[in-house]
């Protein structure tokens, strides 16, 4: 009897599982389509920035499409969900490779997740564009410093955005006293933390602390404690918006209440959910873009956006929106949708006119585009400066 | 020293939480001799509910809390009845790997049905910091109210455990389930009711996290589910003292060694902890020498 009824309970277990991985198994093939990878980050520790971007990459292709698509085709967005993991990026990446056939792939959103499968790509010979992968080593093999020849960027890189808060803390702020406290798991923060002190100690300022968090924590109260009593007058968190959110929070209520700032990883409506608006205030980041700014097409962006999602675009947004016409440009001059033309296509990129900026890709595959400074101001972002490359 | 004290209130906060979860470990061991690894989702899942109370259901702090400790206290006799009581006689590594895979599945049908995303906690009462000694030393409400509850719950358990019928036939159970079951006391229904004291304790604790940090996601029972074990085995598994001051000490060292060393050693330090109480002795500090049956 008792038998019974656990072979009930696991046989029901077993056939809801079954009934799941069948119900998503189904794929829609088209053969007069251009297929195009979109791996990204729709759920996990940084999942606001992947569903962004998917936003933005899904308004970029739903507006070629309507206008008849690119060389007689229409663009295919085959996505799939990277969970913020590592692992799962390089996954994705192998199974839009070899069974969904794309000519290319859009993503990651993070510097770590696009590193762990550019060799991937690079092996099977497809090219690879990152909205936001920030990290300098993503197109430029830190082993070899070769430029890796399939991967691709349209967003700055960390040594401008953290040069660029470094000068804006000196110059603007006038402060000299910093700590820095970065996700020693990222790429993408250790990355910027290093920019950001060499720059800073360049410009005549001083490092009082440089700690570490992971990825996992959630406690940053020992740490900020420790901050605290070093009296540093600005800290530079250059981190992902689930554990900077935490971190400000913390820091406020341990009575730290000096300016602080990040990069573009702070830029989500999380940030403000976790951190609260008030303890916000007096934050500064570097962004790709704000949707405040009065160039028209900025503003154009903003509204179509706005129709068809019923927000406001971050930046994620935009560069997504951005990444998709720097491809299609490629695929444009191709002629071909292929990946080894795209890949040469790409190189070539020059002064394709996206939401951020003005795109061309350099020697090293990275586009030279400005970057703005926001403030936090009761939980909404407003316009600070602008800096130009 | 000012700096010292901000630390201790720092790790105290951080390790009533370890207590409150220790204790199901602990509470569960003593009886059945079972590491339960589903505990730290239970935890989890006390923090979900605590939010669906809150968020949904509309209650305040008080109501939430209780309404959350009785999801998981009715979940933690199901967990029992369904995955454990089958293979109460089995040989204990089959018991072991099967609570690994209830914690496994807890998590993942959590994330299924909710999502993996972090959400966060909504404020039930006004957040306030108090500032002592000029600004030096601060303490929110919320690290008051994490002390005082874990305080007046280990109380509560105290006293059920020693001073009523069903704490009695829990000791019971625990010095020798044969001899406890000639006697008359229902077993099954005593091993029920650990499962339901410690997961309630688990889901107070979940719920506390969720104010205390603002964010609940289907994977937060992991780490703290580790660091609460390390914890118990630190302060004798099967001791519910022990269980309490483990956790105080786990969460003031993880303190100090991120104040005064590097936060990159903290969650290595817990476990290093936990080898050397192995290895020095195994009992805990707390621990009862276990008594030869002749």
């Amino acid at each position: 009897m008792r038998k019974g009824f656990v072979r009930v309970v696991a046989l029901g277990l077993l056939s809801f599982l079954l009934l799941f991985t069948s119900a998503c198994g189904n794929k829609s093939e088209s053969s007069n389509a251009i297929k195009i990878g979109a791996n990204l980050e729709l759920s996990g520790n940084v999942a606001t920035l992947g569903q962004s971007g998917l936003n933005g990459i899904m308004l970029a292709v739903d507006e070629i499409n309507n206008a008849g698509g690119v060389l007689g085709k229409k663009i295919e967005i085959v996505k799939y969900d990277n969970k913020s993991d590592n692992t799962e990026a390089a996954s994705v990446a192998t199974r839009l490779i070899t069974q969904d056939k794309v000519v290319a792939i859009i993503g990651s959103c993070t510097s770590g997740n696009t590193l762990s499968y550019v060799n991937i790509a690079e092996t099977n010979k497809v090219p690879v564009i990152s909205p936001s992968a920030t990290n300098p080593d993503v197109t430029v093999d830190p082993k070899t410093g070769k430029v890796r020849e399939y991967i691709f960027r349209t967003c700055f890189i960390d040594p401008f955005q953290g040069t660029a808060m470094a000068k804006f803390v000196l110059n603007e702020l006038k402060l000299k006293k910093v700590a820095v406290l970065k996700d020693n798991t990222a790429p993408y923060s250790v990355g910027l933390a290093k920019f950001f002190v060499e720059a800073f100690k360049a410009g005549g300022g001083e490092i009082l602390a440089d700690e570490n968090y992971t990825t996992q924590d959630q406690d940053f109260r020992s740490v900020l404690t420790k901050i605290k009593n070093l009296k540093p007058e600005f800290i530079y968190v250059p981190g992902y918006y689930e554990q900077v959110g935490q971190i400000v929070k913390q820091a406020r209520e341990l009575g730290i209440n000096v300016p602080m700032g990040g990069g573009d990883g702070w830029d989500s409506p999380k940030l403000v959910e976790i951190a609260g608006a008030a303890a916000l205030n007096n934050t500064f980041i570097t962004n790709h873009y704000s949707s405040l700014m009065p160039d028209p097409k900025v503003q154009d962006f903003v509204k179509k956006y706005k129709e068809k999602y019923g927000s406001e675009p971050d930046a994620m947004a935009a560069v997504g929106y951005d990444t998709v016409l720097v491809l299609v440009d490629a695929i444009k001059r191709a002629g071909e949708a292929t990946p080894e033309k795209i890949k040469e296509a790409l190189k070539t990129t020059k002064d394709v006119e996206g939401v951020t900026a003005k795109i061309s890709l350099d020697e090293n595959h990275n586009p030279a585009k400005s970057l703005v400074i926001l403030e936090y101001k009761d939980g909404k972002q407003t316009y600070k400066a602008y800096v130009n490359p | 020293m000012m700096e010292f004290i901000q630390q201790l209130i720092n790790g105290i906060s951080v390790g009533s939480i370890y207590a409150l979860i220790a204790l199901g470990y602990t509470m569960v061991y003593g009886i059945i001799k079972l590491i339960n690894f589903a505990h730290g989702d239970v935890y989890m899942l006390g923090a979900f509910a605590g939010l669906y109370a809150t968020l949904v259901l509309k209650m305040s702090f008080v109501p939430a809390l209780i309404f959350s400790m009785i999801v998981c206290a009715i979940l933690g006799i199901f967990i029992e009845r369904l995955a454990y009581r089958p293979l109460r006689n089995s040989p204990k590594i089959v018991i072991l790997i099967t609570a690994i895979g209830v914690s496994l599945l807890l998590e993942y049908t959590t994330m299924f049905f909710l999502g993996p995303q972090p959400r966060a906690f909504p404020k039930v009462f006004k957040e306030i910091s108090y500032s002592l000694l000029g600004g030096k030393i601060t303490i929110s409400n919320r690290e008051i109210l994490i002390i005082a509850v874990t305080v007046i719950l280990m109380i509560l358990l105290q006293y059920i455990v020693h001073n009523t019928k069903i704490g009695k036939a829990m000791r019971a159970v625990s010095y020798d389930m044969q001899a406890a079951r000639l006697m008359g006391i229902n077993v099954d229904t005593t091993i029920s009711i650990t499962f339901a004291l410690g997961s309630a304790l688990a889901a107070a604790a979940g719920v506390l996290v969720g104010i205390y940090y603002n964010k609940v996601f289907p994977l937060m029972g992991i780490m703290f589910g580790l660091k609460a074990f390390v914890s118990a085995v630190l302060g004798g598994i099967g001791s519910i003292p022990g269980a309490m001051t483990g956790g105080l000490i786990l969460g003031i060292t993880e303190s100090l060694v991120s104040g005064y060393g590097s936060s990159l050693y903290r969650d290595p330090v817990a476990f290093v902890i936990l080898i050397i109480i192995l290895l020095v002795k195994p009992s805990g500090l707390f621990g009862k020498n276990v008594r030869e049956k002749v």
